[in-house]
């Protein structure tokens, strides 16, 4: 078999396999730690697609600093490793119910997508390269480029006035 | 040719490996000489001539200490926040670039481990990850000091990686390359990026040493508030793991900066030297030997800043816990910023009205 498939079948087992683990753990710091390692798997898809660029951003962003975050703020919650089932019929009935749905959509939309034909003679394979997204985001893609940047722009003020110290508030 | 290739990668990216580790392994023995000549005392000198085989006895000492695992710690991940930090720390050395060719057999061998047009944001990621090793070992000890030693590690670490990366986009904006293998060969001929980014290596510097955890940034093992911090439950090598992947960080940091601001391989006088070098012992011997002195002064630069780790960690004391945030949020990203900005107008105004002076 062609090294490159048979790379990435392995690489798709290994996702779905810590993508499975992250739900079926128990210990939530567990789950974070396996979807960190999704995230790798998830990289190494994108450097078998030649785009480079978007593996290193997703490692940076989601493994480095949500993941940190999340890993974080779980860190905090006193976790006992046998605490009893919370949850009852009702919303595990409800649940499944929503999780079949999704999963029913999606697999319908996977079913109704065509895929672009590729051409393997006019293909470029530098297409994922830093220097092509960056012209084509900054030439083509500029308002919505910057549309976004604005409205994170937006949700960083907005935490930052949330975070504020109120007028003649002490915290300690 | 596909597998000579690969043998070859392959063996320079052992070189780099075994080089980071002698050389963090090294400057154990290193900072505790420069502790001992600042305090005015000998530093170590019973193993072997000065002291040279301290390391090596250190590390048999830690080998053969009992490897002791708490009770209500969480197992695995004990184990498996030590190596991760090791591994973290030494993921990085793989692209920084120590020197130009290497040429024999008509074949040129680039001193580098990978050469990849996402150097710097490799780096970037590496240095993201490596807070999950502390992170990860101080929430398996079970311990309090341990827990807010690593939520210590990890929220310092995040908030300097910001002012860090927007230190980062001044350079970049200049080079216009993530390559390291680029902007090192862009600073030759004396045109080092410290002559025109000044700013951006001082916010570059004192991130560094947050994100290497060093004095004054070592909080989250600040024995007065934590004992040990996030690794007061750990004994034999997994502490020394600890230990050596925070010089291992040292090291990889130091070269990271002397590649970005101080030209990397580059000299004054390079090019007069190559030429001396080719003309008296011919292209490829003479190109070797060029190529050696820049990898040393390479090397030398590095360890000129690991040296200034060391330094700086036995000359300032600890910063306080709200002077380390304030400085990283209010006072190290806004310059960041305004050097961008500055850099920016810079890049588009100043540089080519100076071209058309000189011209």
């Amino acid at each position: 078999m062609n090294p490159t498939l048979s790379f990435f079948y392995f690489l798709s087992f290994l996702t779905v396999l810590s993508a499975l683990m992250v739900i079926v753990s128990k210990n939530p710091i567990h789950s974070v730690l396996y979807l960190i390692l999704t995230f790798f798997t998830l990289s190494g898809h994108y450097i078998l697609l030649n785009a480079q660029f978007l593996a290193a951003v997703n490692i940076i962003v989601y493994a480095g600093a949500i993941m940190v975050l999340f890993l974080f703020v779980i860190m905090f919650l006193n976790i006992k490793d046998n605490h009893e089932e919370a949850k009852t019929n009702l919303t595990k009935i409800a649940a499944a119910i929503v999780g079949g749905t999704v999963f029913v959509i999606l697999f319908g939309a996977y079913r109704k997508t065509i895929l672009m034909p590729v051409d393997p003679a006019t293909f470029d394979s530098q297409v994922g390269m830093i220097e092509s997204l960056g012209k084509l985001l900054f030439r083509e893609y500029l308002l919505p480029f910057e549309l976004a940047s604005i409205l994170l722009l937006v949700a960083m003020v907005g935490a930052v006035m949330i975070g504020k110290r109120e007028i003649g508030e002490r915290h300690f | 040719m596909e597998l000579t290739e690969f043998i070859i990668k392959t063996l320079t990216i052992l070189v780099v490996f075994v080089l980071t580790l002698v050389i963090a392994m090294y400057s154990t023995w290193g900072e505790r000489k420069v502790a001992g000549f600042i305090q005015d005392r000998m530093g170590p000198n019973r193993a072997g001539p000065g002291g040279l085989l301290q390391p090596l006895a250190d590390a048999g000492k830690m080998f053969f200490k009992e490897d002791f695992i708490p009770a209500l710690a969480n197992k695995w991940l004990f184990i498996a926040g030590p190596s991760l930090a090791m591994l973290t720390a030494l993921l990085a050395s793989a692209v920084i670039p120590f020197g130009s060719t290497f040429r024999y057999d008509g074949v040129e061998v680039v001193l580098q481990g990978v050469e990849s047009n996402i150097g710097i944001l490799y780096v970037f990621g590496v240095v993201a990850l490596g807070v999950y090793g502390i992170m990860i070992g101080g929430w398996a000890s079970n311990n309090k000091f341990s827990l807010l030693g690593a939520i210590r590690a990890a929220s310092q670490n995040i908030s300097y990686e910001v002012a860090m990366g927007l230190s980062l986009i001044a350079i970049l904006m200049m080079s216009s390359s993530l390559s390291l293998g680029d902007i090192v060969a862009q600073q030759h001929g004396g045109n080092w990026n410290i002559f025109y980014q000044p700013l951006g290596f001082i916010i570059f510097l004192t991130c560094s040493f947050a994100e290497c955890n060093r004095v004054p940034f070592d909080l989250p093992e600040c024995e007065t508030e934590l004992v040990g911090g996030y690794h007061t439950e750990y004994g034999s090598m997994k502490l020394g793991f600890y230990l050596f992947a925070e010089y291992i960080n040292m090291f990889v940091s130091s070269a990271i900066i002397s590649t970005l601001y101080f030209g990397g391989y580059n000299y004054p006088g390079m090019d007069w030297v190559y030429n001396q070098l080719t003309a008296s012992l011919g292209t490829t011997t003479g190109h070797n030997i060029a190529t050696l002195i820049g990898t040393g002064v390479f090397f030398g630069k590095a360890l000129f800043f690991v040296f200034f780790y060391m330094w700086v960690r036995w000359t300032l004391p600890r910063f306080r816990y709200d002077q380390l945030m304030n400085l990283g949020w209010k006072k190290l990203i806004p310059l960041a910023i305004i050097n961008i900005i500055i850099t920016g107008a810079s890049v588009l105004f100043l540089k080519p009205f100076i071209t058309s002076l000189l011209n």
